[in-house]
């Protein structure tokens, strides 16, 4: 039995089915109750109106699926005892929230460490197009990556402004059958790899940059990448395991 | 029946807040249709955000899903912009767990919480795919109910609405289930209940005729068809029943004892935000404080209080359940409950609630909030403190019987702001009879004074005013009160908004008093109303409660259309002998008793609380042999609100206080 405190909890959660019509305040809010059910003891901010300190990664659009979002949760260190089972924690969890939410590892983290939105450097998304062909999606795909540049129309606090999504665009390709090379039948499948800084690019800008008369019927986050020093790792994978120098070691010992 | 979804799905990347249609919530039923168990559709006919919450709808809901011989789903308005996606698609109303066609349900049952949602009753039939006027709905098509406070006065939606229940819901939705659970057994050649082929289930318009007369054998149900208006000159004379086999008049449905119904037991926790998004515990239902102007109070008597110790268990249970942090102990007079101090503090101080569960009591009553309570409330999270003193004046306040003394007033307003709070806001009514220009600038010296209250304790303090125009309501003493007009209205607005721009500190607020004169003519209109209303809906009226959708010339024209007038509907000061539009609906009250009491209000006569005194024979007791369910034998801390006060004094203004008009 260890007393060490675990000071930050990290879960990888999917959210999928129905539920993805929810907003990223909406699974705030689940998250809360399921929290508050489970008996976690969540830390709590200071001040005249205090909130639990939970810490999500970056928004996830509402309607967008994803195999992988975060969560940082802040746990109270001065409680005695084995305060957390961080092996059933997960199961738990995913019996508490509602259907779609699908808590697939807890770790317990070092520190206090950067904000998730800090830390993703770029997200894959998969995502399903209609309106055009896929040949003709292939051709747009391949304009894209040879243009420098790459400006859609969007609105910052109320105003038009125009964005090069150019930059963002760290890969881009249509998902193609691994037998025959050919478009995946029936619908047009896109793949493509988004950078988050400066800004976090949307699917659907992604969309309008191929052309507006696309239209997007399925978007899934399949992935959040940390980059640093030419390696890159996920937040936590599914088996668990944090990036390198993230983990807080009793809390790992406890899990195993 | 099959699911919707493949056709909704692809609609609602388009629309806002897509989550409202999606279903999901925990404590949410999957139903298996079929297997001879009537399918309820239980809607509430404004948007998801407003409805999900609504503790009726919820309690029937597991009432009815917990019987072998029912199910039940649920459904809300779908907003403008889904309504729209779903009719340009071909998509019918459905509910929300399985996403099925609404006209495949057995039962559409309506919760009528406000006169304003009217017209979305119409639009949701007419969304189902069904005919809005009863008379040309085909023989298989769902029965089609509605409850509710609104229910007292049926009429305007006779026409659309094939049955009425009249009272607490609790024990007439399973004799409903029973009776037509018969009807159809005892129909050789019937389909299978809840099957996907509705049209099965009744060969012939007899059918549903017999039906919906066996439906009026029940106790509380009222079935408009089987009723006949009668007009002279251009006035209503008398609804009487078409023949003897109905009753001349429909008496509600009570509940006599709270304690055999602790429901909701399993309260539904949405994905998406709603109102009220807490856990709501009901302490007691029914209210005798006797105000007035408040037909819950009139129509919901007798008082019955629920046992504290179910109430603690319920508030355990829930909040496990929810993994709430907040919960509401409601009823529409939540201070008044027998021990409420012990019950706050047992919550607060349930170590298996940590530290961070808060308990809001809506309605507070004025005079009995002690410092100990709002000390207990403010422990957690200060939310904003809310008193409703309703009248500017004391003389007001006894006309309206909302006896708070300006004393207990200010005292509870001092026992906020020393406790911390910097806001609170006030309630009050305007358009109310009798009423001078002496009593509306009365709410703006009122306000003021709770300024200069608030400023012993805090440099910066904010009360706001809220004022909102007076609407008459059915079987309450003020049914028989000619409501003021728009520009009335708007004249003593003004008046206001002047007096309180003197006061730093003070904010008025005032809600649209065009929406008061059309709530008026669905408040207590006639069956000629049902007219209108179909013409406000056929004009693109539907969500008239929301401030951007609300439109008072629609209803202008739809009266002319029908040769009718504001005057007439709203305006005009009922006569005592004239037949009313609900008289055949019974809320128990004495027509003798409401006539007394409308003239002791007008010789400004103050009424006490006859929980804790002896009894006016109002009738709603007496005429049901039921009683008060009441733990506690005296009226709560501080004994005023008319129990057992001095009524003399109740107009005096602490002497510190009297200058303090301009702060």
């Amino acid at each position: 039995m260890s007393t060490a405190a675990t000071r930050r909890i990290r879960f990888r959660y999917a959210k999928g089915g129905k539920i993805r019509f929810t907003s990223q305040r909406d699974v705030a809010r689940m998250w809360e109750r399921a929290l508050r059910r489970s008996g976690l003891p969540v830390a709590w901010s200071e001040g005249f109106s205090p909130r639990p300190l939970l810490s999500f990664g970056l928004a996830l659009p509402t309607g967008c699926e994803s195999s992988g979002e975060y969560l940082d949760v802040r746990v109270e260190a001065d409680v005695g005892g084995p305060i957390v089972d961080l092996a059933g924690l997960a199961p738990q969890l995913t019996e508490l929230l509602p259907e779609g939410i699908d808590v697939q590892a807890a770790a317990g983290l070092e520190g206090v460490g950067v904000s998730l939105q800090q830390e993703v450097t770029s997200c894959n998304w998969e995502m399903e197009v209609q309106g055009v062909l896929a040949e003709e999606l292939a051709t747009r795909v391949g304009r894209l990556l040879a243009s420098p540049s790459v400006l859609i129309r969007r609105e910052r606090k109320g105003r038009p402004v125009e964005d090069d999504l150019r930059p963002a665009v760290r890969s881009l390709a249509l998902l193609v059958d691994p037998v025959d090379r050919t478009p995946v039948a029936g619908t047009a499948r896109i793949e493509a790899e988004l950078a988050t800084h400066p800004r976090g690019v949307r699917p659907k800008e992604l969309l309008e940059g191929l052309g507006t008369d696309l239209v997007l019927v399925r978007a899934c986050r399949t992935h959040q990448w940390i980059e640093r020093d030419g390696s890159r790792w996920e937040p936590l994978d599914p088996d668990g395991h944090l990036p390198p120098g993230a983990d807080a070691p009793h809390a790992q010992e406890r899990a195993s | 029946m099959e699911s919707l979804w493949p056709r909704i799905e692809p609609l609602l990347d388009g629309v806002a807040k897509p989550a409202r249609y999606i279903g999901g919530e925990q404590g949410a039923r999957q139903p298996v249709h079929g297997e001879g168990r009537v399918a309820w559709l239980l809607c509430y006919p404004d948007t998801y955000e407003i409805g999900l919450p609504n503790q009726g709808l919820q309690i029937l809901y597991e009432l009815l899903n917990d019987r072998p011989d029912a199910l039940a789903e649920r459904t809300y308005a779908p907003w403008v912009d889904m309504e729209a996606a779903m009719r340009a698609a071909g998509v019918p109303l459905f509910s929300v767990e399985g996403h099925r066609p609404a006209a495949g349900f057995d039962v559409i049952a309506f919760n009528l919480s406000a006169e304003l949602v009217y017209t979305n009753v119409l639009n949701l039939l007419d969304l189902a795919g069904l005919a809005v006027r009863s008379a040309d709905r085909r023989p298989g098509d769902p029965v089609v109910v509605a409850g509710g406070h609104c229910a007292f006065n049926p009429e305007p939606l006779a026409d659309f609405v094939d049955a009425f229940v009249i009272g607490d819901g609790e024990e007439v939705v399973g004799e409903i289930t029973e009776v037509l659970a018969a009807h159809w057994r005892d129909r050789p050649g019937a389909g299978a209940l809840g099957a996907a082929v509705p049209a099965g289930r009744d060969g012939t318009g007899v059918a549903r005729a017999g039906l919906l007369r066996r439906l009026a054998g029940i106790d509380g149900v009222y079935v408009p068809s089987l009723y006949r208006p009668e007009y002279e000159g251009g006035r209503l004379v008398a609804v009487e029943p078409v023949d003897g086999a109905v009753p001349a008049r429909v008496e509600k449905r009570t509940i006599a004892d709270l304690a055999d119904w602790p429901y909701p037991r399993r309260q539904l926790v949405p994905l998406t935000e709603v109102v009220h998004d807490r856990l709501n515990v009901e302490v007691f239902r029914g209210c005798t404080r006797g105000c007035r102007f408040c037909q819950a109070g009139m129509i919901t008597r007798p008082v019955r209080e629920r046992p504290a110790a179910q109430v603690d268990q319920m508030v355990r249970q829930g909040l496990e359940w929810t993994g709430y942090d907040e919960v509401a102990l409601t009823s529409l007079s939540t201070a008044d409950f027998s021990g409420i101090e012990g019950t706050v503090r047992r919550i607060i101080e349930d170590p298996r609630h940590g530290e961070r569960v808060s308990v809001s009591l809506p309605s507070l009553r004025v005079d009995a909030f002690t410092v100990g309570t709002a000390a207990q409330i403010q422990r957690v999270r200060r939310t904003g403190l809310t008193f409703a003193p309703e009248g500017g004046t004391w003389r007001m306040r006894q006309v309206i019987n909302k006896l708070i003394s300006e004393e207990d007033l200010y005292r509870a307003v001092d026992a906020a702001f020393s406790q911390g709070w910097r806001r609170v806001k006030l309630y009050f009514l305007i358009g109310l009879p009798t009423e001078r220009d002496e009593d509306v600038l009365g709410i703006a010296e009122l306000g003021a004074r709770c300024v200069a209250i608030g400023r012993r304790y805090h440099p910066s303090v904010t009360v706001v005013a809220s004022v909102g125009g007076f609407v008459p309501k059915p079987h309450t003493p003020f049914q028989w009160f000619g409501q003021d007009t728009v520009a009335e209205l708007r004249r003593k607005i003004h008046l206001l908004k002047d007096a309180g721009r003197r006061t730093r500190g003070l904010t008025i607020r005032w809600h649209d008093p065009e929406a008061s004169a059309a709530e008026g003519i669905a408040s207590r209109g006639d069956r000629r109303i049902g007219a209108v209303i179909e013409r406000v809906w056929r004009a693109g009226g539907t969500f008239q409660e929301w401030s951007e959708r609300f439109d008072l010339t629609l209803w202008e024209e739809a009266l002319a259309a029908e040769g009718l007038s504001l005057d007439d509907t709203v305006h005009r000061h009922r006569e005592q002998d004239e037949a009313l539009p609900w008289d055949h609906v019974s809320a128990g009250l004495h027509r003798d008793f409401l006539w007394g009491d409308w003239q002791d209000a007008l010789a400004g006569a103050g009424l006490e609380d006859c929980r804790w005194t002896p009894c006016y024979d109002c009738g709603a007791c007496t005429g049901f042999g039921l009683e008060h369910v009441v733990a506690s034998a005296t009226p709560p801390a501080g004994g005023s609100q008319g129990t057992g006060q001095d009524l003399s004094t109740g107009g005096r203004v602490p002497v510190e206080l009297v200058s303090a008009r301009r702060g």
